[in-house]
Parts: structure tokens; C-alpha cells; sequence
């Protein structure tokens, strides 16, 4: 009886927002006297971070600093349409919104900005910081506070702005399958290095390696947190979780967290992680949405890990012991297969 | 544990100088959260607030004969009980809010039950002990039926009818086919000209969302005739128009307050809990609220629904794919819910993200008497990509290829032509697998470290195979044992192309053949489709007796496409009328 170990590998893409698009998200921006801004959305913040990131979408485009802006998420009497917080929709198609909305009311304070400076609007830059500043005479200058200011209370003009975003639906052709599911993928490569007991059939991850490629990281420790979570929810898929463990048979299903297995603190893996950033044409600063693709490179690598580590091919998930031991035993003991 | 940021790819594609963009920023709520301030639904709670549950079927599939609750109605603290023909608009599908597929699911259910959970009447109660009391003194006398819970069953003909608005057990798509289809190419003369065919079959069972905060809403009376819900949704009016077509009142009456969700992973899109908290408060006069308990969560609060697929690949020694296909079985439960909508989405992912140029899938959302499935974190890809990795691995095994080379020898390139006739851009799978390579250490000769999802892509990559298509599997013929030997014909490309595309390798042009590998000896390799369980590992097996040459193009069409069947696949009418179809109300359209 011995430790086996083996490694494996999976690769994948993921599709960004809902198949065929016809999901439209709208945003509203708007200005208080002294230039702090509101973003008012309907999409939810289910903790992946929808709020920051539209946070700092808003800011990057009205080229304000980012606690200028505040995100109110989801009263339906104040947030325009969203259809919502899935399909890793939020940052693509929410984010675009954001900028149209935010183009707008940064029109509007230029504009303002402007008639006070006395130039043209279009000569106008912002540093970021909260000052707008004529182009190549940075001494000319107003801070966003002020042209918001002025605007609202010298020109009688609202500092706001609409935003929507809508891929139009697309059709599908009953014969071929012909369609236009999506406009951008998010992709993804994983090696992962596990132990396999050959007699308790335990499966024990000791490292992830991996590259995701999420178009761009608008806020890195934000899809770091996205990562490093989902990779371990991709873990747990793979050799703990199911509501039917014996599928299709409907008996010994789980009613708690007691039966419901899941990686504790002391089963979840090191993960190590680069991030490529390939911006997507229609993405919004280039960004993808790494929410939910993250998971799907474990699930297979860990399969595949397993049948190089003791020769046994697990078809059906979760990997349980009680399926390696089986493998195991119908092939007259472990196998492995070798390293890479 | 570690992050780094490969900022010399791509560079050339991004301006990194922005001030908020690309910066690790607290989030705007981090502070409320970490303090256990954040206001949650579950937060607002209000003097004198009713709680809910429900009477719910204990049997996989049973008529309902009758329910008497005069002994629960009577209960200390119960103050309604809600009936099935209490809700004004009792049947509904989620994805009518976009036109897609038919009412099939009451909120309480009075004819029959086709799932264990599934809801018959509800209690509201002063508390929720006084809830469950009154629940558990509901009686129901129930006429057990046949059931089905395997998604190859339920496709018999003989198997019971789980939904009766789809008597045949599939979803209708398009108003034609019980199964969605992708027809790219022509598997099976490609099939007839591979070294190898490899053959798999991998099945994924039901998994639970598991978010720490259950489904729930709270509603409550607002002045000006309006109702306030606060929810746990992961989608506001996704939720807000469910419930205003359920309880049949117009969106503006109906307040919905979220935002701030304890984990959602797909399991709170459904709206089941806002309807019913409105409804009782609508009822009552009175707030109410309607929050699962953990069991409910993990048993009749809808899954990551089990997904089977079968995969058969035609393999070049070489290592090239040329033909892949695919049968799919998603398993939905008993309604519909979101699994068919999924479906169409697992279709557009085939296959994988790699370049083959024969692609064929039939993909069939089943109903069985089981919990309904839904969306779940990677929803309509998760299962598939496990099956398509799982069997990536088999055949690089079979071949004898290095599963890291194998992947970038197949792998799509920007200007590729995808199955569902798209051409592929902004790509990023090799860059993806020589760095994950790369940092784990995984040896790969310098030919693929030098690869590039930039290059070897398009050309005859781009080209739009000449595709055999057929007419299997029109709605209701499985079930009558008619299924399958429907006629094929062929559809001419698309682009002008004179003749079927060459398959075109991209470089690095060809891998050696394959080494021989250190198992031999073992058992006989058991072919997948009879394959118990637990296959034995597959035998390296002798060098194939087929020429060392390149291998043959991919297959030309069985014969040539009349010429009214050679119209781009654009331009071809579309022409489906009826409720089962992807189409916006506002009529935009896009190909």
C-alpha cells in the first residue's frame, strides 16, 4: 500500500455574458453640487466585487478619482434594468454601460469645465486626480468639484448620464447549430499534482499551477480573489460534492453541511496563478468576466491526474475514494503512469 | 501561493496607464462587510412578521387526490393557508421573460408532483415552529406513478410523461427537434478515414450552489398600494417580472430591494421565494417572509443539474482531431427552469476550444422526476469541458503524445473558423497552456513553446467545410420509436471555396510519431459506449499499421450539393414560428 503521485492537465475557454446576447444592462451616473458621483444599477453584488468595479469603471471614465464615485446596487425603484448577476455578464456587459453613462456626464462637466476656462471643450483633459486642465497648459485649470459646481448652479445643467448595453439576440439555425453565441472568451490552463492512497482511494491536492487569461484585470486582487476561490470551488467539484452521490439514484442525499462534503481548510491547495490580460475588442477597459470559467480547468486536470497517479480513468464525478478504489481494483492495483 | 501578473503578452494590444483601472482598489463595501454591517435581505425585519413554509411531495412522481388541511387551518398561530388556485397566474416559465420555451411549472402544484420537494400548499404562520406544526398536520393523500430518473430512460418510449407540456420527455427546440443539433463538416467519412477513433463517456452528477446565505425574501406592505421585497435574487427584475406575471400585478406596484447577495453561484436566479412572500403578503395584509432552511437549499432548491455526454473523436497518429461528436443528455428535473437555455450554450462551446474541422452534436434537455436543475457557476460548459478534457487526455494517452503539445497541436487560432460558423478572435488558449506549463514545470519542446494563438490560424482554417446535415430526432418520433435513419443532404460552404477545405495543420507542423509508453501488458481496452464504470487503462497500442505519410485532407461532401441548398448559411431563411425560439420582442435580430 503506497502514496502515488500523478499530475494532470486541462485547458478550456469560456463564453462572456449570456448565450446569444439579448441581455441588455443600463446604468444612470449623476453628479452631486461639489462633484461626487452616483452610479445607480439594479445588478447585485453577490461578493464578487460588481460594486468596485463599476466603481472604478465610472472613475477611469469620468477621470475622477475613484472615491468620487459610489455604486448604489438594486432598488428597482431607483436602478434601471439589469438582467442580472450571472453568466459572466456583470463586468462586460454592466461595465459597458457604466462607460456610456459616464461619457456622458463627463460631456457635461467638460462642457461646464469649458465655459468657466473659457475654451473649447475638446481641449479639455482630466488628470485623474479631480482637476480638468486645458491640453499642453496644465497652469489653466478647474477641479471637477467646481465645473460640477457650476454647472448644476451657474448653467442650469444636469451633470448625468444614461448608459446601455445590449448585444442584440442572436438566432440559431435548427439544422446547423449556426449562431452567434457570444462576443469574447476568457481562457484557461491548469496543472495540478496530487497524491493518490491506493488504499483508501483518497485523492489529496497538493499544488495548482495555472494561467488565466481574463482580457484585462481591472481590479487584480479582485480577480485574484476570483481565482484563487474558484479554483477551489473547481477542487471541491471534482472530488467532494454532488446532491446525488449515487446519480441517477436519488438515495443518500445530502440535507446539510455535515453530509454535504466540501473541501475543509486543511484539503484546499497551494494555487499558483499568472494572469494574461488579451483586452476584449467590446469589453469594457478590454475586460472579460473571470467568475465562473475558473472552476472548469480543475475539475479535469484532477481526473487526469488520477489515472496518472494510479492508472484509473474516473468518468463520473465526484471522484470519490470509493470510485478510486473501484478503479483500482478492477485493473489489479495501481498503475501509474509515469511523470511529465 | 502566488499571483503574477504576464504583462509582456499582449502588451502590444493594451495602454496600462490608467489611473483606476488596474489597480488593486478596497472595495466600496469592504468595510461593512468585514465589520458584519452589510444589510442582507434577511436584515429587514419587521414587527409582527409571518413566516412561511410549505407542504411538499414526498413521492419522485404522484397524482394528487386530494389535501386537507382543515386540521392546520386551525392551528395555534396559523393565519392563511395558500392554495394552488390561490396565485393568479399559476404556471409560468422563467425564460418567458425572453420569449424562449412554454409555461410548464405552477408556484404549488395541484394535479400531480413529479419531484420529491415539490411544493402543494403553503402556511403562513406567526412563527416558524408554528409554520411547520401546521405543515406537518396537512394531509395529502397521494396516487403514486411510475417514475423515471435516468436521462436514457426517460427517452423511451415506454418511459412515463414527467411534464405533460412535453410529453415527450425532451424539450421542443425550434418547433422541430427534440434535441438541439450542431452539423459541421462530415464526421463520419472523416471518421472512416482516422487512424484511431476514441470513444468516451462521462457523466457529471447534480451539485448544490451552496451559498451560506439561503434563498429567501422578505415582503411587506408600502404605502400607495405597492409591495416592498427584499431578496436574495441574483437577478432584481429577473425576479420582479417573474413575480409581477405570477401574481398577475403590474412591475411598478412591486418594490424589490437587493444588491448585497451571501453567495449566489447560479442558485438565486430562479424566483420562487418572491413570489410567495408577496403572495402571502398580498394575502395577509401583513409581512411575511419565506426563507429555505438548508435542507430545502440542498434538496429541492434547484441544482447544477447531472449532465452525461458520449464523445467520439477521429485521431491522426499525428495527434491531429479531424472529426469529433457529441451526444449530450442535460439532465432539467422535472421543468424547465434555465436547462434549455443551457443547452444552446453548451452547443455554441463545442468543440472545446480547439480546431477540428468535422464537428457533429445532438444535445437533448431531458426531463426526469427529479429536482429541476439550474444555473450553477460555469452553467451549460462546466460538464462538457470535463468531458472534453477528460477525453483530450485519453487521446494525447493514445497517441502517445505529451498532453501539453497535444493541446496547442489542436488548439484554436485567431481567424479559425468555429463550428457554430463564427470565426475566432482575440484568442489566448496556447498563451494559457505554455504558461501554466511552463510555471509547473510540465517540459515542452521549443516548436510548441513558440507557438502562438496569433499565428497558423485562418486561411483554410477559415473555411466553412462543405456539412451534412439530417433531419433525426423531429419532436415526438423518439418517443414513438421512430427515431434516427432520417435522410442527410449536404449544405455547400458558405465562403467561396471551390473545394472542401484542406485541413491546413498549423505550426508547428507535425509532431513526431508517437513514442512508445511504459504500460504496455495491460488489459484490452474496453470500448467506451459498453465500458463498465471503471474502465482498466488504456493499452499503448502497437504503432498503427497506416502509412507514415501526411494523413488525408478531411472528407470531401458524399455528393455534391444541389444547387438551391447553396446559398450562404446566412442568407438561408429562418423561419420558425411559435413560442419555442430565441427571439427579442422588440424584434432586433443578429447573425
Amino acid at each position: 500500500m503506497s502514496i502515488h503521485k500523478g499530475r494532470g492537465f486541462a485547458s478550456i475557454n469560456y463564453p462572456i455574458g449570456m448565450n446569444l446576447g439579448g441581455d441588455p444592462s443600463q446604468a444612470l451616473v449623476h453628479s452631486n453640487p461639489d462633484g461626487k458621483f452616483a452610479v445607480a444599477l439594479s445588478s447585485i453584488d453577490l461578493g464578487q466585487g460588481m460594486k468596485q468595479v463599476t466603481r472604478q469603471i465610472a472613475a477611469e471614465t469620468l477621470g475622477v478619482p475613484v472615491e468620487d464615485v459610489y455604486v448604489d446596487t438594486a432598488d428597482s425603484d431607483t436602478g434601471p434594468h439589469c438582467m442580472g448577476s450571472f453568466a459572466s455578464r456583470g463586468t462586460h456587459r454592466v461595465g459597458n454601460a457604466v462607460i456610456q453613462a459616464a461619457k456622458e456626464a463627463r460631456s457635461v462637466m467638460l462642457e461646464a469645465a469649458a465655459e468657466e476656462l473659457e475654451v473649447n471643450a475638446a481641449d479639455l483633459e482630466t488628470d485623474g486626480k479631480g482637476n480638468i486642465f486645458v491640453r499642453g497648459a496644465p497652469s489653466r485649470s478647474i477641479s471637477t468639484g467646481e465645473a460640477c459646481g457650476a454647472a448644476q448652479f451657474k448653467h442650469g445643467k444636469t451633470v448625468s448620464g444614461r448608459g446601455i448595453f445590449l448585444i442584440p439576440m442572436s438566432d440559431v439555425d435548427p439544422e446547423t447549430g449556426e449562431m452567434t453565441p457570444v462576443s469574447c472568451y476568457a481562457h484557461a490552463a491548469l496543472v495540478v499534482d496530487i497524491e493518490v492512497d491506493d488504499e483508501t482511494g483518497e485523492v489529496d491536492v497538493k499544488q495548482m499551477n495555472s494561467a488565466y487569461e481574463v482580457g484585462r484585470a481591472l481590479n487584480p486582487r479582485m480577480v485574484e480573489q476570483q481565482l484563487v476561490g474558484g479554483a477551489w470551488m473547481g477542487m471541491s467539484h471534482a472530488l467532494w460534492e454532488t446532491t446525488e452521490p449515487y446519480y441517477p439514484d436519488r438515495t443518500h442525499g445530502p440535507t446539510d453541511f455535515n453530509q454535504y462534503l466540501m473541501p475543509g481548510p486543511g484539503d484546499i491547495a497551494p494555487h499558483d496563478i499568472a494572469i494574461l490580460e488579451r483586452p476584449a475588442p467590446d469589453g469594457p477597459y478590454g475586460g472579460k468576466g473571470p467568475g465562473e470559467m475558473c472552476a472548469n480547468p480543475v475539475l479535469p486536470a484532477v481526473a487526469n491526474a488520477v489515472f496518472n497517479a494510479v492508472g484509473v480513468r474516473i468518468d463520473e464525478l465526484p471522484i470519490t475514494p470509493e470510485k478510486v478504489l473501484r478503479g483500482i481494483k478492477a485493473n489489479g492495483g495501481a498503475q501509474p503512469q509515469g511523470q511529465w | 501561493m502566488s499571483v503574477e501578473f504576464r504583462k509582456e503578452l499582449f502588451a502590444n494590444e493594451r495602454d496600462d496607464n490608467l489611473n483606476e483601472i488596474g489597480k488593486g482598489t478596497q472595495r466600496q463595501d469592504a468595510l461593512g462587510h468585514v465589520t458584519g454591517r452589510s444589510p442582507y435581505f434577511d436584515d429587514h425585519l419587521f414587527e409582527g412578521l409571518l413566516q412561511i413554509r410549505c407542504v411538499r411531495s414526498p413521492h419522485h412522481h404522484a397524482r394528487i387526490r386530494s389535501v386537507d388541511y382543515s386540521q392546520a387551518e386551525n392551528m395555534p398561530g396559523v393565519v392563511r393557508i395558500i392554495r394552488p388556485e390561490d396565485v393568479p397566474n399559476n404556471f409560468n416559465t422563467l425564460l418567458s421573460l425572453l420569449n424562449f420555451g412554454r409555461d410548464d411549472e405552477p408556484l404549488l402544484s395541484s394535479k400531480k408532483v413529479s419531484y420529491i420537494g415539490e411544493p402543494v400548499l403553503a402556511i403562513v404562520a406567526g412563527t416558524d415552529r408554528q409554520a411547520r406544526d401546521a405543515v406537518a398536520a396537512v394531509r395529502v393523500e397521494w396516487e403514486v406513478l411510475p417514475h423515471v430518473l435516468d436521462v436514457e430512460e426517460a427517452l423511451k418510449p415506454d418511459a412515463p410523461v414527467v411534464n405533460e407540456v412535453y410529453p415527450n420527455n425532451t424539450f421542443d427546440y425550434h418547433d422541430k427537434y427534440d434535441h438541439q443539433k450542431l452539423r459541421y463538416g462530415d464526421v463520419e467519412t472523416a471518421f472512416s478515414q482516422a487512424d484511431r477513433i476514441v470513444e468516451g463517456r462521462y457523466q457529471m452528477s447534480p451539485i448544490e450552489q451552496a451559498p451560506v446565505e439561503t434563498n429567501g425574501a422578505i415582503a411587506a406592505p408600502e404605502t400607495n398600494d405597492r409591495f416592498v421585497c427584499y431578496t436574495s435574487t441574483q437577478a432584481l427584475f429577473f425576479s420582479l417580472g417573474t413575480a409581477a406575471k405570477l401574481l398577475n400585478v403590474s412591475s411598478n406596484r412591486l418594490h424589490f430591494i437587493g444588491g448585497t447577495v451571501g453567495g449566489g453561484f447560479g442558485g438565486k436566479v430562479d424566483s420562487l421565494v418572491e413570489p410567495m412572500a408577496i403572495l402571502a403578503c398580498m394575502l395577509t395584509g401583513k409581512p411575511c417572509r419565506f426563507v429555505w432552511d438548508r435542507q430545502e437549499e440542498m434538496q429541492v432548491g434547484a441544482p447544477r443539474g447531472g449532465e452525461r455526454w458520449y464523445l467520439k473523436d477521429g485521431v491522426m497518429n499525428d495527434g491531429r482531431i479531424i472529426a469529433r461528436q457529441f451526444t449530450g443528455y442535460f439532465d432539467s428535473g422535472a421543468y424547465t427552469r434555465l436547462s434549455s437555455y443551457a443547452i444552446i450554450k453548451g452547443t455554441a462551446h463545442l468543440p472545446g476550444p480547439y480546431h477540428i474541422p468535422n464537428v457533429k452534436a445532438d444535445v437533448f434537455c431531458v426531463y426526469t422526476n427529479r429536482t429541476p436543475a439550474t444555473a450553477m457557476r460555469g452553467f451549460g460548459v462546466t460538464g462538457v469541458d470535463f468531458a472534453i478534457e477528460s477525453q483530450m487526455d485519453k487521446i494525447a494517452h493514445e497517441v502517445g503524445m505529451n498532453p501539453v503539445e497535444f493541446r496547442i497541436l489542436n488548439a484554436y487560432r485567431d481567424g479559425d473558423m468555429k463550428a457554430h460558423r463564427r470565426e475566432a478572435k482575440n484568442c489566448a488558449l496556447i498563451e494559457c497552456v505554455q504558461v501554466a506549463a511552463e510555471k509547473a514545470n510540465w517540459p515542452i519542446r521549443d516548436e510548441f513553446k513558440q507557438a502562438s494563438s496569433m499565428v497558423g490560424g485562418g486561411g483554410e482554417r477559415a473555411k466553412i467545410p462543405h456539412t451534412v446535415t439530417d433531419e433525426d430526432g423531429k419532436i415526438g418520433e423518439r418517443r414513438a420509436g421512430r427515431a434516427g435513419a432520417g435522410q442527410t443532404r449536404t449544405i455547400a460552404p458558405s465562403t467561396p471555396a471551390p473545394a472542401p477545405a484542406a485541413y491546413t495543420p498549423p505550426p508547428p507542423s507535425a509532431p513526431p510519431a508517437p513514442a512508445p509508453q511504459p504500460a504496455a501488458g495491460q488489459p484490452a481496452y474496453a470500448h467506451p459506449a459498453a465500458a463498465p464504470a471503471y474502465q482498466p487503462a488504456a493499452p499503448h497500442a502497437p504503432p498503427p499499421v497506416t502509412p507514415a505519410v501526411a494523413p488525408a485532407p478531411p472528407p470531401a461532401p458524399a455528393a455534391p450539393a444541389p444547387a438551391s441548398e447553396t446559398s450562404t448559411p446566412s442568407a438561408r431563411p429562418v423561419n420558425r414560428p411559435g413560442y419555442s425560439r430565441f427571439a427579442s420582442n422588440s424584434g432586433f435580430r443578429r447573425r
